[in-house]
């Protein structure tokens, strides 16, 4: 055994190490999960008025006997494309009610649904919620801002009267102790771009399996080509609706010339 | 019925959206008025999106001002020549106000900016129509003539030179003044999403002392290419002119323009220019009580939509 074998040993297990962390993240988890999401393409054309995604999951366990299961909590995380929002306060100046303080959330997503099969918060110690981001509040804001609660609050509370953030505490249906099933809503003003689904399987206040899947919303046939339009051709697009309105008036003027 | 709007990127009632075409097509053809300060507070009050509402109501109103425009056209009521100068002011104003329109988009207070705009114009307007209207009423009523233009008189803009004499509107005014209220009407226009008639009419009734009907025809006719030239502008500079949404309000536009032009002809000339001022004044008292109380949600969420 020279100084030199070992260091060339070290240096093949150097390089195979990036081949083999995905494989040792794998084994980490107790528990094998299994996803199926009923459609990887959320496709808007001009009669989408919103619509919603099931996603199946089976928990896979060999170690533990099939009669006595354990008892699973589930955490799913749906997020639309980041976006930065500005969060405006309205005070009362010179007698108008006028925008004046604001807060920026950056990198926050544009669309956000948390559903679970209990409160998170019922898992296990405060950490695993802020350590996995779950629940509403912890997956929409960084933890640098949830000490400014006013703004945070207000952001998450007119995002969900707008239906584009979505919390269900008891969304998640377990169809067997190791099968559950999930149905996230897509809303009519969803934004367009890739979405993040996060399954979390949680046993005993620990994590015991993971797994990200992605789906896409995407504008399809004639909505997607004005939207690439609008975006691309600024100037041809703008010069087709003005001829548009040209012919709509010119028409009306002499359907409506006899009357 | 509902459809999806590819720009606003939400769907909506379409049979709402047409019926507001509709209503607000026929007031615009009974007043000949666009109808932009109301189409544009209403599309926005029903959820789209102020930016796209502002860019897509001048596409809508230069259809139906189009539609307006022919009829006054074949009746000779269209002063093309005053049309003309006021139209070389109209453009470099709807230019300079879509370029201050994305400006105030960026820094927040585009909401702000034009709800104070409406209120301030919509009521000096309106309160100066009533009132001029009730005595033009009160006149009648005591069995005088209606004095509207005055030759002789003479205001100070008389005096400017570029000197042009417009036939159809029968005046001899220089071109300065006129190319300025163009200016400020398609600043006005395309900063708030107003066709800019009702100013636009006044002003030409009242400062340039043109004949009523003149007046209207020429001011469609103006309003014409300032919202054709504001869909271009808007739709290069924000790009957010929503093509179904437009076509859509043109069809209601059209068709309500016709039924609201037989409506405006069967009342008199006074009678229309109170209503209308209770209207615009309406419509200012509207968004006034909305900036003066308080409001249930304080907090208002915007995404600044970097890449759209």
């Amino acid at each position: 055994m020279t100084l030199r074998r070992i260091s060339a040993a070290f240096t093949v297990a150097l390089m195979l190490a990036p081949l083999l962390v995905p494989f040792l993240a794998q084994t980490a988890y107790a528990e094998r999960l299994v996803t199926s999401l009923s459609t990887h393409r959320v496709l808007i054309s001009s009669n989408f008025t919103g619509t919603s995604l099931v996603l199946f999951a089976s928990i896979e366990d060999v170690d533990t006997p099939r009669d006595k299961p354990k008892k699973y909590d589930i955490a799913i995380t749906v997020r639309g494309p980041a976006t930065t929002f500005v969060t405006r306060r309205k005070e009362r100046i010179l007698g108008l009610w006028v925008n004046y303080e604001s807060r920026r959330y950056p990198d926050t997503p544009s669309y956000l649904a948390v559903l679970s099969n209990r409160s998170p918060a019922e898992f296990g110690p405060l950490e695993l919620q802020t350590k996995y981001r779950l629940g509403l509040s912890f997956a929409a804001l960084p933890p640098s801002i949830l000490a400014d609660e006013e703004f945070g609050n207000a952001l998450l509370r007119v995002k969900k009267a707008e239906g584009l953030f979505y919390e269900e505490t008891n969304a998640v249906t377990f169809l067997t102790p190791t099968l559950f099933r999930a149905t996230v809503p897509i809303p009519g003003t969803a934004p367009t771009g890739p979405y993040e689904i996060d399954v979390h399987v949680f046993a005993n206040g620990v994590l015991a399996a993971q797994q990200t899947t992605a789906i896409e919303v995407v504008k399809t046939g004639f909505e997607a080509f004005v939207a690439q339009s609008a975006r691309e051709a600024r100037l041809d697009y703008g010069l087709g609706v003005a001829f548009l309105a040209f012919v709509v008036g010119t028409l009306a003027g002499l359907v409506f010339r006899r009357n | 019925m509902s459809i999806y709007l590819p720009i606003a990127e939400l769907p909506v009632n379409i049979l709402l959206i047409f019926g507001l075409g509709i209503a607000v097509g026929f007031i615009s053809g009974m007043f000949g008025v666009g109808g932009g300060f109301l189409m544009t507070p209403m599309l926005i009050l029903v959820g789209i999106p102020p930016s796209v509402a502002v860019a897509s109501v001048p596409s809508h109103m230069a259809a139906s001002s189009l539609t307006g425009t022919i009829s006054y056209w074949r009746k000779q009521l269209v002063d093309s020549g005053l049309g003309l100068v006021l139209l070389s002011g109209g453009l470099l104003g709807t230019a300079a106000g879509v370029w201050v329109f994305s400006l105030l988009r960026r820094a927040g207070q585009l909401d702000l900016v034009i709800n104070l705009s409406y209120i301030v114009l919509l009521s000096i307007v309106g309160t100066l129509m009533i009132t001029e209207s009730i005595r033009a009423l009160w006149r009648s009523i005591q069995g005088q003539q209606p004095v509207l233009r005055r030759p002789g008189t003479h205001s100070w803009f008389h005096g400017l030179p570029l000197k042009f004499r417009f036939r159809q509107s029968r005046i001899y005014v220089s071109a300065i003044p006129v190319t300025a209220i163009g200016f400020g009407v398609g600043f006005l226009g395309a900063l708030m999403g107003i066709g800019g008639g009702f100013l636009l009419i006044p002003a030409l009734i009242y400062l340039m002392r043109v004949p009523t009907a003149v007046s209207v025809g020429t001011s469609l006719f103006l309003t014409l290419f300032t919202m054709l030239a504001a869909t271009i502008l808007h739709a290069v500079e924000n790009r957010s002119v929503d093509v179904v949404l437009a076509f859509t309000l043109m069809i209601g536009g059209v068709i309500g323009a016709q039924s609201g032009a037989r409506a405006g002809q069967a009342i008199r000339a006074e009678q229309l220019r109170f209503l209308l001022g209770i209207l615009v004044f309406a419509v200012a008292a509207r968004v006034g009580l909305d900036l003066l109380t308080k409001p249930i949600e304080l907090f208002s969420v915007i995404s600044t939509e970097a890449a759209r």
